[in-house]
């Protein structure tokens, strides 16, 4: 009924969620799933009800990082495509329209989920894809997947360690990327990944101790795969009950799935964090409410000022004297607020006072704004492959050269090498 | 024969000996140290002393003022002791060890005529117009007047009058202790134009402990190379009503001038756009009293994050986006007032939330319902949105109202909206904030590649903190000699420079190897070529112990 998420089946799927919720400016919530594969539905369905549920709290996309190891909504194997339920009997189809994801499907790496937090990473990063926090942002960070002691299983082919998470955490602090950080996993063995946490204002909840597994919730006969799990199951429904005015503090998180309901008995750390827990309010993280202040004051402005405009022009006409191209098209690009019709008749006077000018002004005109830091065509398609880290040699290369050095050594027989042994 | 052989094998041994010998020298000496040196991260070297250096680093800001009297001012005696100089030195203490020096560098001079038949003028503003050369006045520099007891340049009791300009006009005195009592008002007048704690401990709220400072000081905009300002007009009921606003000429008539005059403090761009169909998250209630609608102050909070979404501030440049709406209310629930905690309807009809933007509501006059059908056409009132909006603006980046001394005057503003003492106090203000930052994140750096063993630094990370320290050092300098356009232009270097090396993508660290993988790896390589070694070395060294012994045995 319960499959626990220790096996050893080769599949990592890795959900993961970042949220942002600061006191004053935004909430930052990274989710994350970093499971693949069909089977670990349930690793994408916890992910996008943390989601969903916390966009109803009032959290924008803006301040989500969604990443999602694999594609559940799309999957050939899904009898109901473009939907992802959480409960049995389909009652709740958490995948909705407007879903975000930010790093999809082999996006989702240990790599990329630690340039995200460090905020390292590389120039030509959307907006959308970045951690854009700062000192008075509280974050929320949901992560989901299969575990063990001490490390979370990447798209079934790496892993995180609790002493990499922990130190990405004190290069954010060090930073001041975060006011407060919360931080969620539901995994088998998931208490080992908050041991090693040392930066302050950090709490940590977890599904399961070291040494249990966490188990599933139902599978459903329909779609044929268990759809949640547990502990993200009864959170889900403690948070259905909270809404962006209300009260609830910590101590009412901590006591969510007890060991009756989830099997495992849940965790959570709360020494690293600098306020008493019951102090603290659930919205604090899973929703944002903003500082406001009434405007008391206005300034007055004179009624009939002249446009600024007029600069604009007689510095067209001024380049058109100086014969100079680049002047003109850095002219195109900071025209923000002329309107078209008066660039156009600007042009064809400087046009017409101009007989040879023309062709050179039309050839100017249609050259195509410049973007600033574009990649190079060349390098975009034949990206240089990355310097790959130097690794170990793996065990069979080692026991290859055990057996040629043992072999070497009795050929010319041991017993020549007297004073060696 | 045997003799022969045993001498051989004698041989053989010394040889065998020797070659032992010889291995474990070569595997000690070169092995363990070339192993060592290509395991290692590469670490380009970086100035740890300076960084640590920089934290104890003492900032002085320096404020030249020429103070001019004319004839009339002071008593002769005293006019004969001019032109000298007078230094005013305060320290504004901020946190238990960081204090900053303010210090205020006072010329005196004489008037020369011009400037007496400027201010022989009957009012201040004809004064100014005369004495008008604003491209003379360094950036941060003032200058003020001294004028006689009675003239009547200024109003009866006024005793000062700030000007809109870098200049300030103070009364004289006919007193034995005139240069001191005068001194002292000029001083009160600079500081109102310069340099104040408030100012300073604003710039600095971010790297104090919270408590120290209300939420007032938290208010302002953190310093950064540019910004983007995004105008939007939120029409929820496009078949009632049918909105226009001319924003590209509010914005060229109201907005570019402002921002022209903060063009010193970074690069601004600036868009608009309609969003129809774009509601509150808030239901507003219906106040019977005043047949209208209104939004309680608790729940203004609540409004922005839904609104947020529809902005499309995230496909915005990766400068700060300060979002300014024009909320133009449905026709159900029209007209719509914002109550402040009194229950008193706002003057403005508008809220900011800081370092986000501001929301104006903006009622359309019930009388054009009157004579069209729906959709009537509104057009909105530039004037009155821009003056809510640029005063919005002047909050947010913190240029606040300012602590004018008493009998003061205070000019008239001018009509780009930013007094040039203003952006004055802000290049202080960032200046010092700049430093802040571009300090805490190098020393930060040197705390990590401590605390954490596997970050590689490249050259040119090493490059950018090097041009982060010199900067920082240059720009202390430049502040300490009173040259604030170019120590501001050094901070904004020095933080770019920091943020470019902290924030390098090749700093994240190498995968982690915990201890008993390393054993895992090391031991199949090392064991067999170490274990021959170390037992000969154990061989030779009891063998030659047992041949010392017998040799003490002999004697």
């Amino acid at each position: 009924m319960a499959a626990p998420c220790s096996l050893s089946l080769p599949v990592v799927a890795l959900a993961a969620l970042a949220l942002l919720s600061p006191r004053s400016s935004a909430a930052g919530h990274i989710e994350v799933c970093t499971s693949r594969f069909w089977f670990n539905y349930r690793h994408v369905a916890n992910t996008l009800s943390v989601y969903r549920s916390v966009k109803r709290l009032g959290i924008p996309d803006s301040h989500i990082v969604l990443m999602l190891a694999d594609d559940m909504a799309c999957n050939a194997r899904n009898p109901k495509p473009a939907t992802v339920f959480s409960h049995k009997n389909m009652e709740l189809n958490v995948y909705g329209d407007d879903v975000e994801v930010d790093y999809r499907s082999y996006e989702v790496t240990v790599e990329n989920f630690l340039r995200v937090l460090t905020g390292r990473v590389p120039p030509s990063t959307p907006r959308s894809k970045r951690l854009l926090s700062d000192d008075r942002s509280n974050i929320l960070i949901y992560m989901t997947g299969h575990g063990g002691n001490g490390f979370l299983k990447f798209q079934d082919s790496e892993e995180i360690t609790n002493i990499e998470l922990a130190d990405a955490f004190e290069q954010m602090w060090q930073k001041r990327r975060y006011n407060e950080l919360l931080f969620i996993i539901d995994t088998c063995q998931g208490a080992s990944m908050y041991e090693r946490f040392y930066s302050p204002n950090i709490m940590a909840l977890a599904s399961s101790q070291v040494g249990e597994d966490s188990l599933s919730h139902q599978p459903d006969p329909a779609i044929g795969v268990h759809l949640m799990d547990r502990y993200t199951f009864y959170v889900l429904e403690f948070l259905e009950e909270i809404n962006p005015a209300s009260q609830t503090n910590m101590n009412d998180l901590f006591q969510v799935c007890p060991k009756s309901l989830c099997v495992s008995t849940p965790g959570h750390r709360t020494d690293l964090f600098q306020r008493d827990p019951k102090h603290v309010l659930i919205t604090d993280f899973f929703g944002s409410v903003r500082k406001v202040e009434i405007t008391a004051e206005t300034i007055s402005l004179q009624r009939d000022l002249p446009a600024v405009e007029s600069r604009y022009s007689s510095q067209l006409l001024q380049a058109h004297d100086r014969q100079s191209s680049q002047f003109i098209i850095s002219l195109q690009q900071q025209l923000h607020h002329s309107t078209g019709d008066n660039w156009l008749k600007l042009l064809h006077k400087a046009k017409s006072e101009g007989g040879d000018m023309e062709d050179r002004m039309e050839e100017e005109f249609t050259e195509p704004l410049q973007y600033a830091e574009q990649l190079p065509v060349a390098q975009i398609i034949h990206q240089k492959p990355k310097p790959k880290d130097w690794h170990p040699p793996g065990g069979f290369i080692l026991g290859l050269w055990a057996l040629i050095i043992m072999v070497f050594f009795k050929t010319y027989g041991i017993k020549h090498m007297k004073f060696i042994f | 024969m045997a003799a022969a052989g045993a001498a051989a094998t004698d041989l053989e041994v010394v040889r065998g000996k020797r070659a032992a010998l010889f291995f474990a020298a070569v595997a000690i000496l070169l092995g363990l140290p070339l192993w060592w040196k290509t395991t290692e991260t590469y670490r380009a070297p970086l100035p740890y002393s300076q960084i640590s250096g920089l934290n104890a680093l003492q900032l002085r800001l320096m404020v030249p003022v020429t103070v001019v009297f004319t004839r009339d001012s002071v008593p002769l005696d005293d006019q004969e002791k001019l032109p000298f100089t007078v230094v005013h030195e305060r320290e504004i203490p901020l946190k238990y060890k960081m204090k900053i020096k303010c210090r205020f560098q006072k010329a005196y001079r004489r008037a020369s005529d011009h400037e007496e038949d400027a201010l022989s003028l009957s009012s201040v503003h004809e004064a100014e117009a005369m004495l008008a050369e604003p491209e003379k006045q360094a950036e941060g520099s003032l200058t003020v007047y001294v004028i006689s007891e009675h003239s009547s340049l200024l109003p009866q009791d006024t005793m000062s009058y700030i000007g809109p300009e870098r200049t300030a006009v103070v009364r004289g005195l006919m007193h034995r202790e005139a240069f001191n009592i005068i001194g002292r008002r000029i001083i009160q007048v600079a500081q109102a134009m310069s340099l104040t704690e408030d100012v300073l401990a604003a710039a600095l709220a971010d790297h104090l402990p919270e408590d120290k400072w209300s939420s007032d000081k938290r208010r302002p905009l953190k310093s950064s190379l540019g910004y983007e300002i995004t105008f939007s007009l939120l029409n929820p009921d496009p078949k009632s009503h049918d909105v226009h606003w001319d924003i590209e000429g509010a914005v060229q008539r109201y907005v570019k001038p402002f921002l022209n005059a903060l063009s010193a403090a970074g690069n601004f761009s600036v868009d608009s756009q309609i969003l129809y169909y774009a509601m509150l998250g808030v239901n507003p209630r219906f106040d019977p009293a005043s047949s209208s609608y209104y939004l309680a102050m608790h729940s203004l909070p609540h409004v922005i994050n839904p609104v947020e979404s529809r902005l499309g501030s995230s496909a915005a440049s990766l400068y700060p986006v300060l979002n300014f709406l024009l909320y133009v209310p449905e026709l159900a629930h029209s007209p719509l007032y914002i109550q402040d905690k009194d229950g008193a309807p706002v003057a403005a009809n508008a809220f900011h939330s800081p370092r986000w933007g501001g929301i104006m509501i903006y009622n359309v006059d019930p009388k054009i319902y009157n004579a069209s059908n729906l959709p009537v056409r509104v057009e909105v009132n530039m004037v009155q949105v821009m003056e809510v909006f640029l005063a919005q603006l002047r909050l947010l980046f913190g240029i606040a109202q300012p602590q004018v001394p008493p009998k003061c005057l205070l000019s008239r503003p001018k009509s780009e909206g930013l007094m040039t003492w203003e952006l004055d106090q802000l290049l202080w203000a960032r200046s010092v904030e700049n430093l802040a930052t571009a300090t805490t994140t190098l020393t930060s750096l040197a705390q990590l590649l401590g605390k954490i063993s596997n970050i590689v630094i490249k050259d040119d990370v090493a490059s950018e903190v090097y041009r982060a320290v010199a900067a920082v050092q240059k720009a202390a300098e430049e502040l300490a000699l009173g040259h604030l356009s170019s120590a501001f232009v050094a901070s904004q270097e020095a933080v770019t420079s920091s943020e470019r090396a902290f924030f390098d993508p090749s700093l994240l660290h190498l995968l982690y190897f915990p201890d008993d993988q390393k054993f895992a790896i090391y031991i199949p390589l090392f064991l067999p070529m170490a274990v021959p070694i170390l037992l000969s070395l154990v061989k030779i060294f009891l063998e030659t112990h047992k041949s010392w012994k017998k040799s003490e045995k002999k004697d």
